[in-house]
């Protein structure tokens, strides 16, 4: 009697709402609908990330639609006693509108929703991704189906050609064009590799797919195989996904059961198998030509390209590699077909792009919107707007090996081309919103520094130009350097730019290019006024008494842990600044405003 | 299992499936469907409206009538238990009190299918806001 459910509780088991007791609530809901002899009237199901992680864990009824945020464990009883039971909505669990302050109960008014489209992410928080008979009901394998015994490999390729579909890892290289080079180079074995190794700080987009919908990656997988003529295809993937390489072992069994994986699919002579390949998290394997020689057991070291891995790629064999968000459009693109998706973005980036919105934002997530949605509306429409009401100063696109925009980059439309054109880059899609209280330079250093750790030391550019660049940028922060210095790091990063051997090397420069361009004042101040305007560069900072003010409580000087402040009671005192380490606890103690950071 | 062997087979199965998803599927988009709500507050339970319940949920189904129905609280005409309230897509809400099993096979048959009204009815004289 399954089918005659009369709701479904679709609970997320992604990792952030897991790591917010999102499977303790989920084991609490079936036990209480089980106590209210409801098990066969409703039913929980796990599925992928809604991507409103900002206020995980999610629930969502269905048929009414509710949307349920921040849901503990100890909400089960009310939700199934008042929703399952009496069909009245836990108001104070519905999502409260930031601006009228009124509960929205249905997620298709949330602002956060509207302007998406999820295609990439249409089965995420829609399916249980452990479950292939879901995935089936989702029209799954029916395009590999279709390509495999209605279509040839070449009009394959001609509909990836035709929709347009750039690789969504970052550098945007033609899909359709790679596959048709991977199939010209003549074998007798090639590979189909899932690029898997998503390394951005802060990006969430590949771990959210492969959690919430594996099948979908399996499936244009084998899609690519047959249109490049691959048997045999391999995940990459770091080892510190623990659940997306779980979810993806599952709907491998799954598949291969089912006779969607194997050999001989659906009685035609194409045979396809997939294995999982673990990284050890290092950033350099998201390269290429780095990722096929890890995964050939040696360093993860990039390589000179030519020769591209679509002639000379994992053991010397063609090799097609892709991200996983590319594959997981693929299966739609066959299934609606190329126009369709060509209709959507814009002239030159078709279809919509993923993106893991953090820092400074209202609402933390993952997000699908079209090519050419403004960055205006995925920071001030989708993502809510800067928290506590703080002023925008700069979104960091494409990670580390992006750079930042700004204000006046607002109305940029989100492409390929235009974030090229406005100095930083579409990346993988991780997006990092900064307020006011951000200081630009320390930004540059703190992605450089994680370019740094990961450089992999084979060519000099990279490795020593980086760390000398960081040297450098340590100057600034530290008030030590000079106006000749910040003309020396423009001259390096140019060097590195233009000299360094692959991906990793030749964008690192790019957090610091772009916020010398476009906050060159915040520079010279650090150099020309020792200051930096966001009170994040300790070493520019000065706390002092302001002797008006200052009664002689001594509770400063008791409470300093270095000592540094000295005078007699009720004196005025004064801060050692030889000795003081910034921490800051002399200006929390002080209840008379006499301490101020100059 | 065995193998699917097919895009025949494939699409067979996927039939089956569907059903399991058919409630999600629904909600992401109401109102291309009949929208059942059912009064399910203590009168309407009391008076039965969980057999009703189940009993569209069933009959729709059988019928092959694409519906969302959902419960909800009470509606207000607890003289007239079990009220449900029945949206023609594109139409305005209807409500039908004391439904019993005979008159919700009529409701289907009528309202439902062919938009006809039925005895019952309860003038609404409410707005509701979502």
């Amino acid at each position: 009697m399954a089918q005659q459910l009369k709701m479904q509780l679709l609970v997320c088991g992604g990792t952030g709402c897991r790591a917010s007791e999102s499977e303790a609530l989920e084991m609490e809901l079936a036990r209480e609908l089980k106590a209210h002899g409801l098990e066969n009237e409703a039913k929980v199901i796990k599925t992928g990330c809604f991507g409103f992680c900002e206020k995980g864990p999610i629930v969502k009824v269905h048929p009414d639609n509710t949307f349920y945020t921040q849901v503990m464990p100890a909400d089960a009883r009310e939700i199934v006693e008042e929703h399952v039971l009496k069909g009245r909505k836990v108001e104070r669990l519905l999502y409260t509108d930031p601006e009228n302050k009124e509960h929205i109960p249905d997620s298709r008014h949330m602002g956060f929703y509207r302007k998406q489209i999820r295609i990439a992410l249409r089965n995420c928080g829609f399916i249980n991704p452990e479950n292939i008979d879901e995935y089936l009901a989702r029209d799954g394998y029916d395009a590999m189906g279709k390509c495999l015994t209605e279509m040839t490999p070449d009009a394959v390729i001609d509909i990836m050609k035709k929709s347009g579909l750039r690789g969504r890892g970052g550098g945007g290289f033609p899909t359709g064009l790679k596959w048709e080079i991977t199939r010209k180079s003549v074998s007798d074995q090639k590979y189909v590799v899932c690029n898997a190794d998503e390394g951005d700080p802060g990006a969430f987009m590949d771990r959210s797919i492969l959690e919430g919908d594996p099948h979908a990656v399996l499936e244009a997988m084998a899609i690519c195989g047959y249109a490049i003529g691959a048997s045999k295809g391999l995940i990459y993937i770091r080892a510190e996904y623990p659940l997306a390489i779980k979810r993806l072992k599952i709907a491998i069994d799954q598949a291969m059961e089912y006779g969607l994986l194997g050999k001989r699919i659906f009685d035609t002579d194409f045979d396809f198998e997939i294995e999982l390949r673990y990284g050890a998290g290092a950033f350099v394997c998201g390269e290429e030509t780095a990722l096929i020689a890890s995964m050939e057991g040696g360093r993860g070291e990039p390589t000179f390209k030519p020769p591209f891995p679509a002639v000379d790629g994992y053991l010397g064999k063609p090799t097609c590699v892709n991200n996983v968000e590319t594959f997981a459009n693929i299966p739609i693109i066959i299934n609606k077909g190329a126009d369709w998706f060509s209709s959507i973005g814009t002239e030159r980036s078709k279809g919509t792009k993923v993106f893991a919105l953090a820092g400074k934002i209202n609402n933390v997530g993952l997000i699908e919107v079209p090519m050419g949605t403004t960055l205006r509306e995925v920071i001030f429409e989708i993502g809510g707007g800067i928290k506590d009401g703080k002023e925008f100063k700069a979104v960091q696109t494409g990670g580390p090996s992006g750079g930042c925009l700004t204000q006046k980059h607002l109305d940029t439309p989100i492409e390929y081309d235009t974030l090229i054109a406005a100095g930083s880059m579409m990346g993988s899609g991780g997006m990092i919103v900064m307020d006011e209280d951000d200081c630009m330079v320390s930004m540059a250093k703190f992605y450089l520094e994680f370019t740094v750790e990961e450089s992999c030391g084979k060519c000099s550019p990279c490795r020593i130009g980086n760390k000398r660049l960081h040297e450098m940028l340590q100057t600034v922060t530290e008030g030590t350097a000079t106006m000749d210095t910040l003309e020396s790091m423009k001259n390096l990063c140019n060097v590195i730019k233009d000299t360094s051997l692959c991906g990793l090397g030749q964008t690192a420069p790019n957090p610091v290019l772009s916020t010398l361009n476009n906050f060159w004042d915040e520079y010279v101040e650090h150099v020309v006024d020792h200051k930096c305007r966001a009170g994040a560069c300790k070493s520019l900072m000065r706390y002092v008494i302001i002797p008006d003010n200052c009664v002689g409580c001594t509770a400063c000087a008791r409470n300093c842990p270095v000592n540094c402040i000295s005078g007699e009671r009720k004196q005025v005192h004064e801060i050692d600044q030889s000795t003081c380490i910034k921490c800051g606890t002399c200006m929390e103690k002080c209840k008379f405003n006499a301490i101020e950071i100059v | 299992m065995a193998k699917i062997k097919n895009l025949a087979e494939l699409r067979k199965m996927r039939e089956d499936q569907q059903k399991q998803l058919n409630l999600r599927e629904k909600s992401n988009d109401p109102e291309k469907y009949v929208q059942i709500k059912v009064g399910m507050a203590t009168s309407g339970i009391a008076s039965g409206a969980k057999r009703i319940m189940d009993f569209l949920i069933v009959e729709l189904d059988k019928r092959s009538i694409d519906a969302v129905v959902t419960q909800t609280g009470d509606m207000g005409y607890c003289y007239a238990e079990p009220t449900i309230e029945v949206t023609r897509p594109g139409e305005e809400p209807v409500v039908f009190g004391y439904v019993d099993t005979k008159r919700a096979d009529e409701i289907i048959e009528k309202y439902i299918k062919n938009g006809e009204l039925v005895e019952g009815i309860i003038p609404v004289n409410y707005e509701s806001i979502d």
